[in-house]
């Protein structure tokens, strides 16, 4: 396919049009779950372990139950009836994988600390959350464990009846005696542990869920701060035992997710499984505590990395693995976050031979799953730290390791070696435009000058090329790696009689803006105002097929969709505009809002006309259809592969270990730029997010298995004060691979981030002999590098 | 990250508040409420009783009485940062001001709270300390004035009585120089270790984050009134101190930080 955004200079696409998002966003009009007022409902309160690992002996609730305002408390045990399925995980990613039965409270066992036991209903928040600490729960305290190598060693079981910790372990390895040979024969092999800590997704808004049943007829309204309404009507038909039919799911304004509300939680299962038991509307929001111990968690990796490499540095394979943490039960998409990333070990370079394994094992923390990224940063990290290690031990600048090894550009479509065919690429280019961009040789003689001059406050330039997949997915691809469902997309688009445009995508926009770009590109192809399309979504009764909004697939595919439902919409246009005209189909020019006649602009009809024709119906030719609608469910025929190149510097101060960033150059090239100033959003906020992984964040336990930071006294996450401008540009590769020419965006910035940021510390503190610094590179742990060094002087 | 139920009375006056005070038990004072009320939502702290004093317009301002600067209790972080008086004539007190948190922070709490409260981890407390200065106290029997050095008893303990209220700070004027010197790793935090250093003759020093108070870094003070170098002095900045340990910094680093910032307060204010 070729690209069909092209044509009148007037177009809307590619210019930086306002997010008409904004203004009820910023104005506080925007309804989130909070804002929904709802009469005659009962709060929801949970009760969590405070222990990571221990049985259940008792739970006594007679105290709760007296509490003023309390209607209802219920234990794990009270409800065991109530549910018709444990909570689901939708990616057994072997035939073999190890999934422990998981419900909405724990009955018998909790497994971290955060786990539900009980519930308290009351007719206001504050009662539901003061009887929690009335619920006296009799816990036996069983061993935990934490550590990932430790839980791997199976010295203590997470889950007994499992026999193991070992959930699965995954491999894509398409030839091993290449890769043996590979490691056998190379002139230089680097092999790296890398840890990918813990992260806490950190939404401005926390979960939350309004279930209203209604009165007669027995059906239910969700509303949930989620961004897969449309999965979790399917699931929450499934788990909870009501038909689908009776079930409508909305996601109001959603304030923001980064993945953390692409999942089926808890709380949503049983808000719903409660109001069909009490026939009440029920609602819960989670508390920001909550939200650290409650909601999923990100990364959590340790990785193993050996890469080969002939004597110029030609890197001949990549070998890989990786423990992952799946946390005390399985998610959504739990173990499948690892494999995200299990292709792509190699980067942007053209390496022959390859290996990944990845074994998920069980430890008595939060379960992990996708957060931003999702296995991509994990393997752009451990990728871009081991090419300037290499570098380093063959002594060649970063930026020329990269160019030996880049897949060249007339290899693409690039069959890679673990299986997939990167759509589109031109990685030369876009290396060399950031690296005039941040003025490369200046910086690099200016890190000299202070060098040779003693200074203590030392320069470091890191860079970082990623190339990712997004756009999920072909479904045959889903299914072929035992995905539960598909990757395709749906969209409707229909002119209104008075030539308004509706368009209802089953995308669930959380903050990516989705209102603006869809009308932006039916607008470019109607040749109508933007303002003139509306965009309805995240609501099961207006947009009942849907696959929502993640893994950096909403435009791609969605938008796609859009585009090809308004193509097939203004073919029906054009059969009633050649009866009109009294000319052949084919013989009709569309421009500016009007068919015309092939060289007879007189003769023109206008899609108003058309448009309320349709909708008369009056004068219709023979076979078409009333009314101007069209559907198109697109499954799109490969990801996409978004590529660029990132580069941090930064100033290390040798008496505090402290770092400084100060300038942060990012190319990104995405393929063709619906809106570039959403897609430079994008980028800020993957890169903000990217640096707070290699400098800030990280969810730390102790020993017992508590979380000890789960505020945002202790839990880092920065502000603005942290950052300098981020100084952006961009290459455009089109993807060949939908109409739009289009890549995902939504994670560039996070998967291209933390490996820059590393690099520049290491870069940074190479007089000191130190060759990696775990993330976060916190001031101390530099400090301590930078002792190690002289102490072994 | 919701309080537990209690109490609101608001005061009309200091005298109503001292009353108030003295006949409930267990009660709080509320002024900005940015070190009582993130303990309260944390369930740290519970008072069973809190007492609004934020509406006491007449215990924020800032006022010369010739020797030294009257500051009131309510005076906000955003006020004391941005008084022409006190940039003149104190200035190390709000360039420290205007390292307070963020700037809805700086807008709600006050610097009587900030003292009140006594956090070992906090800005103005320690400039406070090196500053030498009085603070004065209302109670049922009137008023009294204690002196900084002996206002902070422990871990978020001062001199204050249950049922007394800081009303006013009394800043000592001084034309010598100065420095703070902030450490943390977000604009927005407390130190991890701050040092704050004052010239006036003799040199005053009060560390930030090194102890369960703040606290003068007596060593460092006796090192130079010695004689010492500033790099001799600054040695000694963590000597006889067991700072904290926690999820920022061991005891070990805040004592080689102590160290570093206290070297570079002393250059800036003996520069």
């Amino acid at each position: 396919m070729t690209a069909l955004i092209t044509g009148s200079s007037e177009r809307v696409t590619g210019t930086r049009l306002l997010r008409r998002e904004d203004p009820k966003l910023l104005t506080g009009e925007a309804k989130f779950i909070d804002d929904i007022t709802q009469q005659d409902v009962l709060y929801m309160a949970l009760l969590r372990s405070p222990m990571a690992h221990a049985r259940i002996d008792s739970v006594d609730t007679s105290a709760a139950m007296k509490m003023p305002g309390v209607v209802a408390v219920f234990s794990g045990a009270d409800l065991k009836g109530d549910w018709v399925a444990p909570m689901p995980c939708a990616w057994p990613v072997t035939a073999d994988m190890k999934n422990p039965p998981h419900y909405p409270l724990a009955a018998d066992v909790v497994n971290y600390v955060g786990d539900a036991v009980a519930v308290v209903l009351a007719s206001d928040k504050l009662s539901a959350i003061d009887a929690t600490e009335r619920i006296v729960v009799k816990y036996e305290s069983l061993p935990v464990v934490l550590d990932l190598q430790d839980a791997a060693s199976d010295r203590v079981l997470v889950h007994p009846d499992l026999g193991t910790n070992t959930s699965f372990v995954w491999e894509v390895t398409p030839d091993k005696a290449k890769v043996d040979h590979a490691f056998a024969t190379a002139v230089h092999v680097v092999k790296s542990r890398y840890i990918q800590q813990r992260l806490i997704p950190s939404a401005m808004e926390p979960r939350g869920v309004l279930v209203v049943p209604q009165p007669y007829g027995g059906d239910y309204t969700v509303f949930s701060s989620t961004q897969i309404p449309h999965i979790l009507k399917v699931m929450l038909s499934l788990t909870v035992g009501i038909s689908e039919t009776k079930l409508r799911v909305i996601a109001p304004s959603v304030g923001g997710a980064f993945g953390s509300k692409l999942n089926i939680y808890s709380e949503e299962v049983l808000a719903l499984t409660l109001a069909r038991k009490l026939h009440r509307p029920i609602r819960w929001t989670e508390e920001r505590s909550e939200n650290a111990q409650a909601t999923i968690h990100g990364r959590g990796q340790l990785q193993d990395i050996d890469i080969a490499a002939d004597e110029n540095g030609k890197i001949l394979a990549v070998r890989v693995n990786v423990l992952a943490d799946m946390g005390g039960y399985l998610q959504l998409l739990t173990p499948g976050v690892p494999l995200l990333g299990g292709f792509l070990y190699h980067g942007l370079y053209d390496v022959p031979a390859y290996s990944f394994t990845c074994t998920g094992v069980f430890t008595n923390k939060t379960p992990t799953d996708a957060y931003r990224g999702a296995g991509r940063p994990e393997a752009t990290f451990a990728i871009e730290r081991s090419i300037d290690r290499l570098a380093r031990k063959i002594g060649v600048d970063p930026a020329e390791i990269r160019r030996r090894n880049f897949i060249p550009a007339e290899k693409f479509p690039y069959a890679s070696a673990p299986g997939l065919v990167f759509d589109s690429g031109n990685y030369l280019p876009n290396l060399e435009k950031a690296l005039e961009m941040v003025g490369y040789p200046e910086i690099r003689s200016e890190q000299m000058k202070r060098r040779s001059g003693g200074s203590k406050k030392h320069l470091g330039v890191g860079l970082s090329c990623y190339v990712e997949m997004c756009g999920l997915a072909p479904s045959k691809v889903l299914g072929s790696l035992r995905y539960a469902a598909g990757g395709w997309e749906s969209a409707t688009v229909r002119i209104l009689p008075t030539s308004k445009v509706q368009v209802v995508t089953g995308t669930a926009p959380h903050g990516q803006g989705h209102e603006t770009s869809w009308s932006m590109i039916v607008s470019d192809r109607l040749g109508i105002a933007p303002d003139d399309v509306e965009v309805l979504h995240s609501d099961t009764s207006i947009a009942p097929y849907g696959l929502d909004t993640y893994g950096s697939r909403s435009l791609s595919v969605g938008g796609s969709a859009v585009f090809m439902a308004t193509e097939k919409v203004l073919g029906k246009a054009r059969q009633i505009a050649a009866h009109k005209l009294e000319a052949s189909a084919d013989d009709l020019d569309y421009k500016d809002g009007s068919f015309c006649v092939k060289g007879s602009p007189d003769k023109a009809v206008a899609l108003s006309t058309i448009a309320f024709e349709a909708f008369t119906g009056h004068d219709l030719p023979e076979g078409v259809e009333p009314n101007l609608e069209a559907t198109v469910t697109w499954d799109p025929p490969n990801f996409t592969f978004p590529f660029g190149t990132h580069i941090a510097v930064v100033e290390i101060d040798e008496d505090t270990g402290a770092t400084e960033l100060l300038r942060y150059v990012a190319v990104d090239d995405v393929g063709n730029q619906i809106n570039p100033m959403i897609v430079e959003g994008q980028i800020h906020g993957g890169i903000a997010q990217g640096v707070a992984q290699a400098l800030f964040e990280e969810a730390v336990y102790d020993g017992s298995g508590n979380l000890l930071n789960p505020t945002f006294t202790d839990y880092l996450v920065p502000s603005a004060a942290e950052y300098p401008s981020f100084e952006l540009g961009s290459t455009v590769t089109p993807s060949p691979t939908n109409p739009l020419g289009v890549k995902g965006v939504g994670e560039a910035g996070c998967i291209a981030s933390p490996p820059a940021v590393i690099n520049a510390v290491v870069d940074a503190l190479s007089d000191f002999g130190v060759e990696h610094v775990d993330m976060p590179a916190s001031p101390e742990k530099i400090w301590t590098a930078i002792q190690s060094f002289r102490r072994s002087r | 990250m919701f309080p537990a139920s209690f109490d609101f009375f608001k005061a009309s006056s200091v005298a109503d508040a001292v009353s108030i005070l003295s006949r409930e038990d267990d009660a709080k004072l509320l002024a900005g409420g940015h070190s009582l009320l993130p303990l309260m939502k944390l369930r740290l702290a519970s008072p069973a009783v809190l007492v609004d004093i934020s509406a006491l317009e007449e215990l924020a301002f800032v006022e010369d009485k010739g020797d030294y600067v009257a500051v009131g209790a309510l005076t906000r972080h955003h006020d004391v940062a941005n008084s022409e008086l006190l940039k003149s004539a104190v200035p190390i007190l709000p360039f420290v001001a205007s390292k307070v948190g963020d700037p809805s922070v700086r807008h709600r709490g006050t610097i009587g709270g900030s003292i009140a409260h006594g956090d070992g981890a906090s800005d103005l407390p320690a400039a406070i300390l090196a500053l030498d200065s009085d603070l004065v106290a209302v109670g049922p029997d009137g008023e009294r004035v204690i002196q900084a050095k002996d206002f902070f008893l422990g871990f978020l303990e001062t001199a204050l009585r249950p049922n007394e209220i800081l009303t006013e700070i009394r800043v000592p004027k001084f034309s010598g120089g100065w420095s703070y010197q902030k450490f943390n790793r977000r604009a927005q935090d407390w130190a991890i270790v701050g040092v704050a250093a004052v010239h006036n003759g003799s040199t005053k020093i009060s560390l930030v984050n090194m102890a369960s108070t703040p606290i003068r870094a007596s060593a460092v003070e006796a090192a130079l009134a010695d004689g010492a170098s500033v790099e001799v002095a600054s040695g000694v900045a963590s000597e006889g101190l067991e700072p904290p340990s926690d999820l920022n910094a061991s005891a070990d680093y805040r004592r080689h930080l102590a160290q570093v910032l206290v070297k570079r307060a002393l250059t800036e204010a003996l520069g």
